[in-house]
């Protein structure tokens, strides 16, 4: 009986311990909800909103996690690619859902190929995957700065002056979106008691998840949690590893892309030179809310992630203000809050490796002893 | 006779090919980039001189910061990403050193002073992080110093600061995002001996001051603990072995990189004549890093050398571009420049096979 209790509890231990982030951000969002004062259905229809602003976004995170790559911070890559786009087609005075679809489709092989590139390098880089695509998104940054701010309208052509920026060449600091505002979101939506419902863009978000789910059972998918269990161990198999690492990489990159313009379709506005720059963050520590961890993450992470972190995102500036009378303190507190649920999920996944790593040891030097008894 | 001819010049193209290994081809090519445009600088009207001046001054700021990265490149830990930690701790220094009411030099050796507990305890606890987490250090390095950062903006906020010359004024809480320094140590280590030679200005005491720092930190990497650190940095089983304690070198190393680093903020605001708070640190350990990966260390190997050539080439290369670019084309390309190479060398550094494979 005692017996039973103590594996109960320790059954309960493990499960608070596994869960430790999503249940720590349960406890800030049912501390801050009374003091913020929002109606039920205001938030609601904020967490709805953002939800469907953000989770295809996150799905893009889950194909590299799956090939051992950890978190793709490279997925920054996307968002530039897709930004490009959106200033073509508004250059082009493309808009609706025309407009999203063309963006769409021309996003594509400039996310493919910049997620090629991102591929090679980190198969250069095995090992040190994620800070090596942090550095990239880095990098590129530059590169997309020096295509948007000084090749468009010099080499590329741009034509129309509410994209150009007055000196004669370079893209304004804000691209208005206002005419694809939302047209996405539109299409088919209904209130349900005052909350809106963006049909189209969840059954948009369904879809890729049922892609998702039929991806890891192809053999492509397969291959890949082959690949991120033990690289050597694939190799022997007969698999091409640095080709299936790239491929995921590649994959994540074009969704990332897809997702760029789903967000900033919603949105409404873009702000050229820094929509991209912390959206791999903001990505990443939802995605770890939700209970992720570096080498495992689920749909069902994507959703709760994007559910408690946007949640705590409205309620925390709010709250800071009832609290210290200081609404930028709010501010700050979600910003350290996300680095510090990142920190906290690197943290874990070291120790954990190295654990793994330390039991194993112990238990060949257990299987040897036995050995040498005998 | 020729064929002896061609023999010695082969092997001399073989050094020479050797040499430019161990230089590295991006190095060759800012060193060439920094040369051309000392070469075009006079051409499109800057004077020589004044960016001498201009290269030197960024140089005496910055040094401090990038010889931080030194102790713990060598003691394994890899490039110092979490910089922002020690930078906090001399940020601390600074306002609480203001607030006490310090002035003139004697306020910068105050705020060293106060901000070697707050850089030791933060080292301390930083370096007990990084040995629980040997392998990963530098992506966790990285999210330790944003998570500082972030945290201290609120601090900065919340925390009784109630000196006029920092505080909001009209709120009287909360401290200012930018304030001048002049009052306190700005350019306390720049005019100190400061030599004038025509448009030529040299900020001797700063540069003295780096070197003090600069040969302390070689005579202790000659020392039998520094000795040590190396040998946990080329190879940790082989340290254990020799019977040394490597995670409390480790710890050391990090406590020195983070007190360095505070210092290093101390110095650079010195020259730079204000106090940068918030958000500001967030930017200040890439420079740092690409530098001297720029002056020739690698993820695991890093000389006092390497400390300055990589200031010069990486200073050089921010302060000489902008002007020389504006005057040639009248466009100002210099900070993509930047970022597109000082994350370029980063890059560089990660993807070498040679270098760390843990």
């Amino acid at each position: 009986m005692n017996g039973k209790n103590t594996s109960t509890g320790k059954k309960i231990l493990n499960l608070i311990g596994n869960n430790a982030v999503p249940i720590m951000f349960i406890i800030i969002i049912l501390i801050c909800l009374p003091m913020s004062g929002f109606s039920s259905t205001f938030l609601l229809n904020e967490i709805m909103n953002r939800l469907s602003r953000n989770a295809f976004l996150i799905l893009s995170l889950l194909i590299p996690i799956m090939a051992g790559m950890g978190l793709n911070f490279g997925m920054t890559l996307g968002a530039m690619a897709a930004e490009i786009a959106l200033i073509f087609t508004s250059d082009w005075q493309i808009w609706g859902i025309p407009g999203i679809v063309l963006a769409t489709i021309m996003s594509i092989p400039i996310s493919a190929l910049l997620g090629l590139m991102c591929g090679k390098i980190l198969n250069a880089a095995k090992g040190r995957e994620m800070i090596t695509s942090y550095i990239i998104s880095f990098f590129m940054n530059g590169v997309y700065q020096l295509v948007v701010l000084y090749m468009m309208g010099s080499i590329i052509p741009i034509t129309h002056t509410n994209i150009k920026l007055p000196r004669g060449y370079g893209v304004r600091a804000s691209v208005d979106l206002t005419r694809i505002r939302k047209s996405l979101d539109n299409v088919l939506a209904f209130n349900v008691a005052g909350v809106r419902i963006p049909v189209m863009t969840l059954l948009i978000i369904a879809a890729m998840c049922l892609v998702i789910v039929w991806f890891r059972r192809t053999k492509l998918g397969q291959d890949m949690r082959a690949v991120g269990q033990d690289m050597e161990v694939a190799r022997a198999a007969g698999i091409d590893v640095e080709g299936t690492r790239i491929i995921s990489i590649v994959i994540s990159t074009v969704l990332a892309g897809i997702g760029m313009v789903i967000y900033l379709q919603n949105m409404g506005d873009m702000a050229t030179y820094s929509s991209h720059s912390q959206i791999g963050m903001f990505c990443i520590a939802a995605l770890l809310v939700g209970g992720a961890s570096v080498d495992k993450a689920s749909i069902g992470n994507v959703f709760l992630g994007v559910i408690l972190f946007h949640t705590m995102f409205i309620l925390a500036p709010k709250a800071g203000a009832v609290i210290t009378g200081n609404e930028v303190i709010g501010e700050y507190f979600r910003v350290f809050v996300s680095y510090g649920v990142i920190t906290v999920a690197l943290v874990m996944y070291e120790t954990k490796k190295r654990r793994a790593k330390a039991s194993m040891g112990a238990q060949l030097e257990a299987e040897q002893k036995e050995e040498e008894n005998r | 006779m020729t064929e002896y001819v061609n023999e010695s010049s082969r092997t001399t193209m073989d050094k020479i090919r050797a040499v430019m290994k161990e230089f590295g081809l991006p190095r060759l090519i800012i060193t060439a980039f920094l040369l051309l445009m000392c070469i075009i600088a006079p051409f499109t009207g800057a004077n020589f001189w004044t960016q001498i001046t201009n290269v030197v001054n960024r140089f005496s700021w910055n040094a401090v910061l990038v010889l931080a990265m030194v102790p713990m490149v060598h003691s394994g830990c890899g490039l110092n990403f979490g910089l922002p930690v020690g930078i906090i701790a001399g940020l601390l220094g600074a306002t609480l050193s203001i607030e006490w009411g310090f002035t003139g030099p004697m306020s910068f050796f105050m705020a060293i002073v106060i901000a070697t507990p707050f850089a030791l305890i933060f080292g301390l606890a930083y370096g007990w992080l990084l040995n629980k987490i040997k392998g990963g250090e530098m992506m966790i390095a990285t999210y330790v110093g944003f998570s500082m950062v972030s945290f201290f903006c609120m601090m900065w906020l919340i925390l009784p600061y109630k000196k006029p010359d920092m505080a909001w004024g009209f709120e009287g809480t909360g401290l200012r995002t930018t304030f001048p320094i002049d009052k306190y140590y700005g350019g306390v280590l720049s005019n100190f001996l400061k030599i004038q030679i025509g448009k030529l200005v040299i900020p001797t005491g700063a540069l003295l001051f780096f070197a003090l720092l600069a040969v302390l930190m070689w005579a202790f990497l000659h020392t039998k603990t520094g000795t040590a650190m190396t040998a946990v940095g080329s190879n940790p089983t082989f340290a254990t072995a020799a019977g040394i304690n490597v995670d409390k070198i480790r710890m050391l190393s990090v406590v020195m990189s983070t007190w360095l680093a505070a210092v290093g903020i101390l110095v650079y605001e010195q020259g730079f004549g204000f106090v940068q708070l918030y958000n500001a640190p967030f930017n200040m350990a890439l420079p740092a890093v690409s530098a001297i990966l720029i002056g020739g260390a690698t993820a695991n190997k890093a000389s006092i050398t390497n400390v300055i050539i990589g200031t010069i080439l990486f200073q050089g290369m921010v302060t000489m571009t902008p002007t020389v670019m504006n005057g040639l084309i009248n466009l100002d390309i210099s900070e993509v420049l930047r970022v597109v190479v000082s994350n370029g060398m980063i890059l560089y550094a990660l993807t070498r096979k040679s270098e760390v494979t843990r």
